[in-house]
């Protein structure tokens, strides 16, 4: 995979994760075109399309979409599985997933994605140890409350990192 | 100094904005608290900045000073600042700023912490984004890391390795020995990412691919496991054991299967077991029968097993998923030319495809259905690919003519039909059709002798009815003026012969002439049209009047032609019948390409057994090779065929004997014009070596135009004094 795109209806970019070396400018130049593109496409049609010289895999769910450009010997139908795999990690931590739970815990999104992606590989194969792997990593922030659907989740305030300083000690 | 204000709350605030304006106020005021911030050197917040910068930067505004500062945060000792520290430097930096090289160390020191997940962190980033520099520093920690018994670290470097490797290829011998026991892993994503390393490292190197070929039995038995094996929660995907891991494999045993006939042999079982046991209700299932597919059909498989292959494609025609319909099209077109009779037997259901909605599934099936035409299904075929023209998105039509043109010329059951489908063509998608289809149409028109009649009453009558498409209102005005006399005297076989005057067709090319809606080529091809016709019908004076009237014209194109008609008419009267004649048969047999402007010289004489080409090549394209049978008519002098490329690179031609008999000795010699290096003059020399007379030595110049923009060709006739013997 070259990159993966969230983006809402209007356009509005929720996340970015490139896997290929592109400057700020080219980035925004592919982001701006591909999002046209792949907006304009009438529901009916099929998920993939050809854009420049990579093969364009993507997929609405409810207000998001997920783009992912792919390269030649890549399989198109897999490529749909992992996009498919990556919504239901979101759905299984955020609990019954949003757009809005993207919006205000991104660095979550993030982070969960790089738990199953690598260098635009899947790394890990099965969602329950993606998942348990991001909880571990939580406890070492200590975040005691999870997300809920709708409000903003909270963010550690100073008691917390005093704690992390405790947690993780240096080698 | 107030705690700068938590990420939520600033995401929460910039979504009330109400206007751009608004929006971009409050970011250039965080920003400015953000910057202060960084320059104070608070450690306690720098985290939560970097993060605000972070959604800040998502929205598309600069974040380029918080650079620094992600690297502070991967050096603290803080997992949540490494957290946002590795993911900032992934979002924001890049390998073409040298800011990127000072993660290099931290990197490494995280690479060896004590924390599993600080080593994940580091593995991700370097995968994700390391430079070669940094990858060419880090790729033996990368490599210890690959022998780790801990899985989860150990899945991480193995495609970390794969970027060390796509970034520096010299590393990747260092990575062989660590690949040893790597498909001995019961955990299924060191399995996986194992597969995906072993994958690059065989698609990069051919010594890598002959050494891993032994890993096939193994190989094979993972897969066979995974089919076999029953219900597991883990990895299960509606009833299928890790679809993910079973398609790398199928993609790794592709590669290594691929012109090797033992390997291929030791996985034919297995996929046929794959082909035929996958469940196919849902996309998974699909999904690992597309990749066998491709696997069954790149390796050296039994015939067994390709016709299965072929058969799932065509059952993938027929699923109502379109993205199903999608692949097996594309995948189809990869193997036509290989399969051709297996693919041959899905054709009525590709066609179909030509009537989906979706662009790009037409687009497949087009170009598919092209691929499938030949001797036997063309009337078939080219009635779907017609009646696919006529109801086609503008983008399609130009590539559908072209590639009705072709399909027709190789598989045409006769002229009539040849032409009828031409007419087809045109008169739909006329003005999309190419450029240099005119010519390619002329000629093949001109070859078709017993069916000029018929041509030109159809081009006519095509004309009749509509003159905006130039291609065919080009092509007609050429017949017109070559047949013209055929279409006047109603003489047509093939069909009811329509009563024409001399005077309506006329009319019909002078108001090509002055049509808005025709191009100055179009014009062009009228002008000598009606010229031509001056030959072959008796109004002789209208002609006359219409030439003169574009002596003036303001097209320079126009007015050289006509100023040269009329000149035909003034003083060279005698020559016109001559000049004017039918043009020869012209087979053609290799086409050259376009860029390049042909020349064509050639004079018919009447003659003697001269049936010599003369081939000069100036271009650096394909030659044309005309040649022409000389109608044999009692006569004295020599005549040749002389094919000049004019390119612009056009360099010396030697002068050359073109004819030498009989005592007639003719010579050609070649320069460039002075002022004009892009014309070319050529000189004959004819001399009379015998002691005899030489009579009616009569010299004929014909020039037809296959060039897409039309040459001017002067024939300066000086007569020069003649040798007579010694």
């Amino acid at each position: 995979m070259q990159f993966m795109l969230l983006f809402s209806r209007q356009g509005k970019l929720r996340l970015q994760k490139w896997y290929v070396p592109l400057c700020d400018k080219e980035k925004k130049k592919i982001t701006r075109e591909l999002v046209q593109t792949v907006l304009a496409r009438k529901p009916k049609m099929c998920s993939f399309l050809e854009w420049r010289d990579l093969k364009i895999v993507y997929k609405r769910y409810a207000s998001l979409y997920f783009c992912c450009a792919i390269e030649d010997q890549d399989n198109e139908l897999i490529t749909l599985e992992i996009i498919h795999r990556y919504v239901e990690l979101l759905d299984k931590y955020f609990g019954s997933v949003c757009e809005l739970d993207i919006i205000f815990n991104f660095e979550k999104a993030y982070f969960i994605l790089d738990e199953f992606l690598l260098g635009g590989e899947a790394q890990e194969t099965s969602k329950k140890n993606v998942l348990k792997a991001i909880e571990q990593a939580d406890l070492l922030i200590d975040t005691a409350t999870t997300q809920s659907t709708l409000t903003v989740a909270s963010e550690p305030d100073s008691n917390t990192l005093a704690t992390i300083q405790n947690t993780v000690s240096t080698a | 100094m107030p705690a700068p204000i938590r990420l939520r709350e600033l995401i929460r605030t910039i979504r009330t904005a109400r206007t751009q304006a608004e929006e971009r106020e409050m970011i250039q005021k965080e920003c400015a608290a953000i910057r202060s911030s960084f320059r104070e050197e608070d450690n306690t917040y720098r985290c939560r900045n970097v993060a605000k910068l972070l959604y800040m930067h998502m929205l598309g505004y600069p974040a380029h000073f918080g650079q620094l500062e992600c690297l502070k945060l991967i050096a603290s000792q803080k997992f949540t600042d490494k957290r946002i520290g590795y993911l900032g430097a992934m979002l924001l930096l890049d390998e073409r700023q040298d800011v990127h090289l000072l993660m290099t160390n931290c990197i490494k020191n995280d690479l060896n912490h004590s924390t599993q997940y600080v080593q994940g962190l580091a593995l991700c980033t370097l995968g994700c984004m390391g430079s070669s520099e940094m990858c060419r520093d880090l790729a033996g920690e990368v490599e210890k890391l690959l022998k780790t018994s801990n899985s989860y670290l150990r899945k991480k470097a193995a495609l970390c390795a794969v970027h060390v490797i796509r970034k520096v290829p010299e590393l990747m011998e260092m990575f062989l020995p660590a690949t040893k026991n790597l498909l001995s892993e019961k955990n299924h994503g060191v399995l996986h990412t194992s597969v995906v390393l072993l994958t690059e490292m065989c698609e990069r190197s051919p010594d890598m691919l002959s050494h891993f070929r032994k890993l096939v039995p193994q190989l094979v038995r993972i897969l066979k496991n995974l089919i076999m094996s029953g219900y597991s929660p883990e990895h299960d995907v509606s009833g299928i054991s890790d679809p993910f891991l079973q398609v790398r494999i199928l993609r790794l045993l592709r590669i290594l299967g691929k012109g090797d006939d033992d390997s291929s042999e030791a996985m034919n079982d297995i996929l046929a077991q794959v082909a035929t046991n996958t469940e196919t209700s849902k996309n998974v299932g699909n999904a690992i029968l597309y990749e066998t597919v491709l696997t069954i059909m790149d390796i050296k498989s039994e015939s067994g097993l390709r016709v299965l292959a072929i058969n799932i494609l065509g059952r993938f025609l027929l699923n109502n998923d379109k993205n199903i319909r999608y692949v097996a099209l594309t995948s189809l077109l990869k193997t036509v030319q290989t399969d051709h009779n297996a693919v041959q037997r899905h054709r009525s259901t590709i066609v179909d495809c030509l009537k989906d909605l979706d662009v790009s599934i037409k687009r497949r099936a087009m170009e598919l259905s092209f691929a499938l035409v030949n001797g036997n299904n063309i009337r078939g075929m080219m009635k779907e690919l017609l009646y696919f023209l006529d109801s086609c998105d503008p983008d399609f039509k130009a590539d559908c003519a072209s590639g009705i043109f072709l399909a027709a010329e190789k598989y045409a059951p006769s002229k009539r039909w040849h032409i009828d489908t031409i007419m087809r063509v045109l008169t739909t998608a006329g003005s999309y059709v190419r450029d240099d289809s005119v010519p390619n149409l002329i000629q093949l028109i001109t070859n078709s002798v017993e069916m000029h009649a018929y041509t030109v009453q159809r081009l006519y009558k095509a004309l009749l009815d509509d003159i905006s498409q130039q291609p065919l209102v080009q092509v007609a005005s050429w017949c017109i003026g070559e047949y013209g006399d055929l279409l006047v005297s109603g003489q047509c076989e093939e069909e009811e012969p329509i009563q024409v005057s001399e005077d309506e067709v006329l009319d019909v090319l002078e108001g090509l002439l002055v049509s808005n809606l025709s191009t100055p080529v179009t014009r062009g091809y009228s002008l000598t049209a009606i010229m031509k016709l001056s030959t072959r019908f008796s109004s002789l004076n209208r002609i006359k009047k219409v030439v003169s009237i574009y002596g003036s014209s303001i097209d320079v194109e126009l007015q050289q032609r006509a100023v040269e008609y009329n000149a035909l008419f003034k003083k060279y009267d005698h020559m016109r019948p001559a000049l004017l004649e039918r043009m020869p048969i012209m087979e053609k047999t290799i086409f050259s390409g376009d860029g390049i402007f042909t020349v064509c010289l050639w004079s018919v004489f009447p003659v003697l057994q001269a049936n010599d080409l003369l081939d000069l090549l100036g271009g650096n394209d394909v030659v044309p090779i005309i040649q022409t049978t000389v109608p044999t008519k009692p006569a004295s002098a020599g005549g040749e065929l002389l094919d000049l490329l004019g390119d612009l690179s056009l360099t010396v031609i030697p002068p050359m004997t073109a004819y030498n008999k009989n005592g007639l000795i003719i010579e050609f010699t070649f320069e460039r014009s002075n002022p004009n290096p892009n014309i070319a003059v050529i000189t004959i020399h004819a001399t009379n070596s015998t002691e005899a007379d030489m009579t009616e030595f009569v010299f004929q110049a014909a020039v037809p135009k296959v060039c897409s923009f039309p040459s001017c060709i002067l024939i300066n006739l000086l007569f020069m004094s003649w040798c007579i013997g010694t």
